[in-house]
């Protein structure tokens, strides 16, 4: 990181500003489209600002897992994919995609939005697997949430392929969805110096001391967390850091 | 059993509907959007740009690597399972060849041009959408170029010779079937990718190359003007910007 860069990030910060012009706790203008790839069974794409994914959901029939026999799961996967940022590269995912994507499946599951009991067809046989993958299309900052808000509209526009016998028929979707008991949302607060911003871009994810993810529910139960970053909070930090996390949780609710 | 009527309504020598774009991806260098039907691709160029290890380096010309990749829900079936397959490897071959010979990159020794094509929607025809995405990608990179590349599948459908399959068609079990992907720099009439898998005789094969290089010229036509576009919608803003 640039030290000049980030003292001027700093500074202009005391007067509530951001190097893009924008105030400390406000999103770039936020779009969600739903139903955006034919295939998939479920899809959406988020834009925040410049940053811009896909995600995609398929679904499959398999076998439950043996201490789980009446429950279906699901599996979240995301690309970083280089076609996205000049610091992508070809290969295995990098641990920033495995833990992105374990951030977006840790909210999804623990919120228990998805009864994964109803994912089940027969009882230690059959269930339904619903493979969630994330694609990034452009890395202006702020992949999470907008990750996490893309895999949530993905499902809420989910449709049930139909089945024959022990086959799915993908060409067929049924008008069935799934029942999604809330909706869980991702807002990352950054701390950069001694202030507290949301939705970082590029230069502002590289200068960031700390991050804490935050997922919530309408209720304001917090159902995931992470925090990254090189530097340790306090827990005077950490309230705050919640507190925004709700406050603006409930503003990228109503995007849906 | 002859084929007469196309099943979803087509002429024989029309395509299906086509969009594109220039400078979708704000990160890129260049980049494109193509899509066909309910085919889409994506393109992205980045570099001309340092390459390592060094040992890949050529010390007299810049060297370009081309990367074709489905994303995991873009095909009409199961889940395409992330890091590459051999038909995904032998794509990007051909795609980089296809690509080649209308870049100079005599100027830029020791350095890549990367372009990442990635597929969000794949129904028939996706390699030439990669073509066509990539092309485009280049040309918005601002890299010296000869001509752009278009590209379009021809192919034989029981007893008739048609432009641009698509899944029905390549699937066509009650007569012989060939595909025959055409990479065409139009402006010189020049063939830089074909290939064919089927089955036909000569002088079908090369009704096939008349016929792709008149779908070439109208493919040729919408990128160029998704390029002119782009500008076109940046003067605007510019415009906007100064009032």
């Amino acid at each position: 990181m640039n030290e000049n860069l980030r003292s001027h990030i700093i500074e202009l910060f005391k007067s509530d500003l951001r190097i893009d012009g924008r105030k400390l706790t406000q999103y770039r203008p936020i779009t969600v489209e739903t139903g955006v790839i034919k295939m998939a069974e479920g899809s959406a794409r988020v834009k925040i600002g410049e940053t811009e994914v896909i995600v995609g959901v398929k679904v499959e029939l398999g076998k439950p897992y043996p201490d789980m026999p009446d429950a279906g799961t699901i599996m979240v996967g995301a690309e970083l994919l280089p076609l996205s940022s000049p610091n992508f590269e070809l290969g295995p995912p990098s641990i920033e995609a495995i833990e992105l994507a374990r951030v977006v499946d840790r909210g999804i599951r623990e919120s228990k939005t998805l009864d994964f009991k109803k994912l089940c067809i027969k009882k230690g046989e059959q269930v339904w697997i619903l493979l969630i993958d994330i694609c990034t299309i452009n890395d202006a900052g702020n992949l999470p949430d907008a990750s996490s808000l893309a895999a949530l509209a993905a499902l809420r526009d989910m449709r049930f392929p139909k089945v024959n016998g022990d086959t799915v028929n993908y060409q067929e979707k049924t008008n069935k969805k799934l029942d999604l008991k809330n909706s869980p949302i991702a807002v990352t607060v950054v701390k950069i110096g001694d202030k507290l911003i949301v939705d970082p871009s590029t230069e502002e994810k590289e200068a960031l001391d700390a991050r804490l993810t935050v997922a919530s529910l309408e209720d304001g139960t917090l159902c995931a967390m992470q925090k990254g970053g090189d530097t340790a909070l306090t827990a005077e930090d950490i309230s705050k850091m919640v507190d925004l996390g709700l406050e603006k949780g409930k503003e990228l609710r109503k995007l849906l | 059993m002859s084929y007469s009527k196309r099943a979803d309504g087509r002429k024989f020598d029309e395509m299906r509907k086509i969009e594109a774009k220039a400078g979708v991806i704000p990160n890129a260098d260049g980049s494109a959007f193509f899509k066909i039907g309910n085919t889409g691709a994506y393109a992205a160029v980045y570099g001309p740009r340092n390459l390592y290890p060094r040992f890949l380096q050529n010390p007299k010309k810049g060297i370009l690597r081309c990367h074709y990749n489905m994303m995991p829900f873009s095909g009409k079936g199961n889940r395409v399972r992330p890091g590459g397959s051999r038909r995904s490897k032998e794509i990007s071959l051909v795609t980089g060849k296809a690509l080649l010979p209308v870049l100079n990159l005599d100027e830029y020794p020791n350095s890549v041009v990367d372009v990442f094509i990635e597929l969000p929607e794949t129904e028939a025809g996706s390699r030439c959408a990669g073509i066509c995405a990539a092309s485009m990608a280049l040309a918005d990179a601002g890299l010296l170029m000869k001509d752009l590349v278009s590209a379009v599948s021809v192919g034989r459908v029981d007893d008739r010779l048609v432009i641009d399959l698509d899944a029905v068609e390549e699937s066509y079990e009650e007569g012989p079937v060939a595909d025959i992907p055409i990479a065409m720099m139009t402006n010189s009439d020049k063939i830089t990718l074909l290939q064919m898998d089927g089955l036909v005789k000569k002088e079908q094969l090369m009704e096939v190359l008349e016929m792709a290089k008149k779908a070439c010229k109208e493919v040729y036509d919408i990128q160029k003007q998704a390029l002119k576009d782009k500008y076109k919608v940046e003067k605007q803003v510019a415009g906007e910007k100064n009032e």
